[in-house]
């Protein structure tokens, strides 16, 4: 039972990465690739109807770690209180600055609110590369299950580590590259005109930054955790998640350069999947493990929640996913294919 | 200040501040689902058109209200973790679940179609449209339920078990749905939720016809306002109010003395309507008082005895008593002035006088604040006389906290959010008010150019 919970809500925040991750990186790549006001309007109509729910998928995430392990969510949340706090309020900032641009028309205005949803956007991909990083990394857990890291100590892994290393900065800018790249496919995918060209040009050098980082990831994560081969050397079977992520990079780069737009983004979806999906695998049975000390890593079995609660759980859990993915269906077959710069369907209405 | 008030003074004021957005936008989803229903159901293109233009403008002051509300939200789901680590671990067993399930079947919903009611309007059928709104609204009245069974496990625990390391586990899922108290608490939220709405709309409506512009629509927004408003009035005092009152009686009496003043035991109890509560000589200065209606109201005969703070070890007191008492009485207090208000405006209503008497609509116009006070009375009064108990009888507030957080850290983020906040709070007057001057006449316009962004 914990088994399936773990997978589930490492399910869910892979699709929040895979779904939020497109808009986040719309915000990265903004302002290169949007320069006049119409093209602005063109990627932020774009995200516009989505970038909510997408961001829903954290929240629902959140809400089943909570339920299906309080007590990793008390401690990791408290743990990590500083930059967590940060992270809210970047989400705060990124919001406000997607919905009120438009409400008004005046030029300083709009402009404010495009550098904040660019700045918020950036920060907030290298915090998430940076917490998923922590994670894999490890914290120093006392025996009371609870920890509290400073933002930064010494910027080296070991038994001191701050929510600042080398390895964990290492995850922001993977994160931080890796998102710029999905939301620009995502832009030349859904736009049309100068904006899709110049997304797809900033696609290709982050790509190149994208690869080589990630490259770089895989033994850095070896070196800052050993521990995290375990699983894979036991059911060498695991070692596919990794190749489907390096199939996917290749895949991102040939599909680019031959313009099917959305065999490229589910390429990329495929990628960003393949990184957590294989974070995750590194880190079972923890869902949090811990530096220093043996024995105090927050696994399943000391973190999971009663057993008839997960067991009613699994019903009311599998009916709102259900219509979850429905709504999600709806919507965006809604607002299904590109936005073109001027938005004339309104004009053919009549 | 230690640890613990920061934490607590941490999550009141952003609980409080969140607060100010859904209960607006709770009230608003019914009644933008009202002025569709009356647009679907005209045969006349052109009244339709005018209530669907109301509910566009409407719409938007919605959509500037339910963006403040998701994004000040979401640190309230992550405060549980962050500053009450030592609640969650123990209680989360429990309080998982609602908080779980409103993640899944109501942010999704909501989200979806709050984009497809704003974005959508020409690419649905009328219809659809109405469904859209109409789904927005049932996704945050869903939401509000969810909030409310946890706080209601607080309030009143049910359906859990106590393991021996001192967790929480949900014994019984249907129990925890039907307490008894989440719903009475809900009915009496979601009332105010609806004063709030629609005392913001008749103010508006009010404004409109004061300044002579907009008037077809001002009519409407101020008729809309004045029935929702009067029914949401009666029904908040009676039956939610009086129901919830008096099962608060049979389970937190101490905090029904604590909120009424009643320093001691007493049979045919006053109600004290003003005083002040003088902690060292157990009496309220200046009170004035209702001989025997405090029994009448709890228990229907005037001579029935109620206990008093004396009959309680001062332990369980509450631990703010003056701020229980004056939030209580303030939620009292206007509670009777909405409803007196709102009825006299139904009765104008009903004898063709009110769009005309501008001595009504000056009232009407500027108790449109007083709602939020109510409400956020009304909330610290459920909360503090909880005190000192995080889940009653079973958890501690002070147990609650995370003990692993500093009290500096917690002031640092505490001053991060008064500070972010404030931001917020000028762009929502600037918003507000810019929408309000534009007015519905240019949501007629704006049809065409709708949807750049929200």
């Amino acid at each position: 039972m914990g088994t399936l919970w773990f997978w589930i809500v490492a399910l869910m925040l892979t699709v929040y990465a895979v779904l939020d991750g497109f808009d986040l990186g719309v915000g990265i790549v903004y302002l290169w690739v949007a320069r006049s006001e119409a093209e602005r309007r063109q990627a932020m109509r774009s995200i516009g109807p989505v970038w909510d729910g997408n961001e829903v998928w954290l929240l629902a995430a959140g809400g089943t770690l909570f339920f299906a392990f309080p007590l990793l969510y008390a401690s990791a949340f408290s743990g990590f209180y500083l930059p967590l706090m940060m992270v809210l309020w970047l989400i705060i900032l990124r919001g406000v600055s997607i919905e009120l641009r438009s409400h008004s028309s005046d030029a300083v205005w709009r402009a404010f609110f495009d550098g904040l949803f660019c700045f918020a956007s950036v920060l907030l991909a290298i915090f998430f590369g940076a917490a998923l990083a922590n994670v894999v990394r490890g914290v120093p857990i006392g025996p009371d299950g609870y920890f509290f890291l400073p933002l930064w100590t010494n910027f080296k892994t070991g038994s001191n580590p701050g929510i600042l290393d080398w390895y964990t900065v290492l995850g922001g800018l993977i994160s931080l590259t890796a998102l710029s790249l999905h939301g620009a496919i995502y832009l030349a995918l859904k736009t049309q005109g100068n904006l899709a060209a110049r997304a797809q040009q900033v696609a290709r050098w982050a790509w190149m930054a994208a690869a080589l980082l990630t490259a770089a990831g895989v033994p850095a994560t070896i070196v800052a955790r050993p521990e995290s081969l375990k699983n894979y050397t036991a059911h060498p079977i695991a070692f596919v998640i990794p190749l489907i992520g390096a199939a996917c990079i290749g895949a991102i780069r040939v599909t680019m350069s031959r313009q099917s737009g959305l065999t490229c983004f589910l390429c990329s979806c495929g990628y960003l999947a393949s990184v957590l999906i294989g974070a995750a695998t590194g880190l079972f049975p923890a869902l949090l493990p811990a530096v220093g000390g043996q024995g105090h890593d927050l696994t399943i079995e000391r973190t999971i929640s009663g057993a008839y609660g997960l067991h009613v759980g699994l019903i009311w859990w599998g009916l709102g996913i259900f219509l979850a993915l429905l709504y999600t269906v709806i919507v965006y077959g809604s607002f299904r294919g590109k936005v073109a710069i001027e938005d004339s369907e309104y004009e053919h209405e009549h | 200040m230690d640890t613990l008030t920061l934490h607590r003074i941490h999550f009141a004021f952003t609980i409080t501040y969140h607060y100010l957005f859904p209960q607006l936008t709770m009230g608003l989803a019914l009644l933008i689902v009202v002025l569709k229903t009356l647009a679907l159901r005209t045969a006349d293109r052109k009244t339709a058109e005018h209530y669907d233009t109301g509910a566009r403008f409407w719409g938007k002051i919605f959509g500037i209200n339910f963006l403040l509300g998701v994004v000040t939200g979401i640190p309230m789901e992550f405060q549980f973790g962050t500053n009450w680590a030592e609640f969650s671990r123990r209680a989360g067993g429990v309080i998982g679940t609602p908080l779980a399930m409103e993640g899944v079947f109501s942010f999704f919903l909501e989200s979806a179609f709050l984009g497809l009611f704003l974005f959508g309007e020409r690419r649905l059928s009328r219809r659809a449209h109405w469904a859209s709104a109409f789904l927005v609204f049932v996704g945050a009245w869903l939401s509000g339920f969810f909030i409310i069974v946890t706080n209601a496990f607080m309030q009143h625990p049910v359906g859990y078990k106590l393991l021996s390391n001192g967790t929480l586990e949900i014994a019984s899922f249907r129990e925890l749905l039907l307490n008894p108290w989440a719903w009475l608490e809900y009915s009496h939220n979601m009332c105010a939720a609806v004063v709030t709405a629609s005392f913001f709309m008749a103010a508006l409506g009010s404004l409109y016809l004061l300044q002579g512009r907009d008037v077809p629509h001002g009519r409407t927004f101020l008729r809309v306002g004045v029935i929702a408003g009067a029914i949401a009035c009666v029904a908040q005092v009676f039956p939610t109010g009086d129901l919830h009152g008096k099962y608060l009686a049979q389970h937190q009496a101490v905090a029904i003395a604590a909120m009424e003043g009643l320093f001691r035991t007493e049979k045919g109890a006053g109600m004290i309507l003003i005083g002040q509560p003088n902690y060292e000589s157990g009496t309220i200065d200046n009170p004035l008082v209702v001989n025997k209606f405090l029994s009448f109201l709890i228990y229907g005969t005037t001579g029935a005895e109620v206990e008093g703070l004396d009959h309680f070890p001062r332990e369980q007191w509450p631990s703010a008593l003056p701020l229980l008492f004056y939030s209580y009485h303030i939620m009292v207090g206007l509670g009777t002035w909405f409803g007196a208000l709102m009825a006299f405006a139904a009765f104008l209503l009903w004898r063709g006088k009110l769009y005309s008497s501008r001595w009504i609509l000056w009232p009407i116009l500027l108790s449109w604040p007083l709602p939020y006070i109510a409400t956020t009375a009304g909330w610290m009064t459920a909360e503090i006389g909880r005190q000192p108990w995080l889940v009653y009888g079973l958890i501690r507030t002070s147990q609650g906290a995370s003990s692993h957080v500093s009290a500096s850290n917690t002031l640092f983020t505490l001053i991060g959010f008064l500070g972010l906040y404030s931001v917020l709070s000028l762009l929502w007057i600037v918003l507000v008010y810019n929408h309000v001057q534009a007015g519905p006449s240019v949501a007629v316009r704006d049809r065409q150019l709708i949807p750049v962004t929200v």
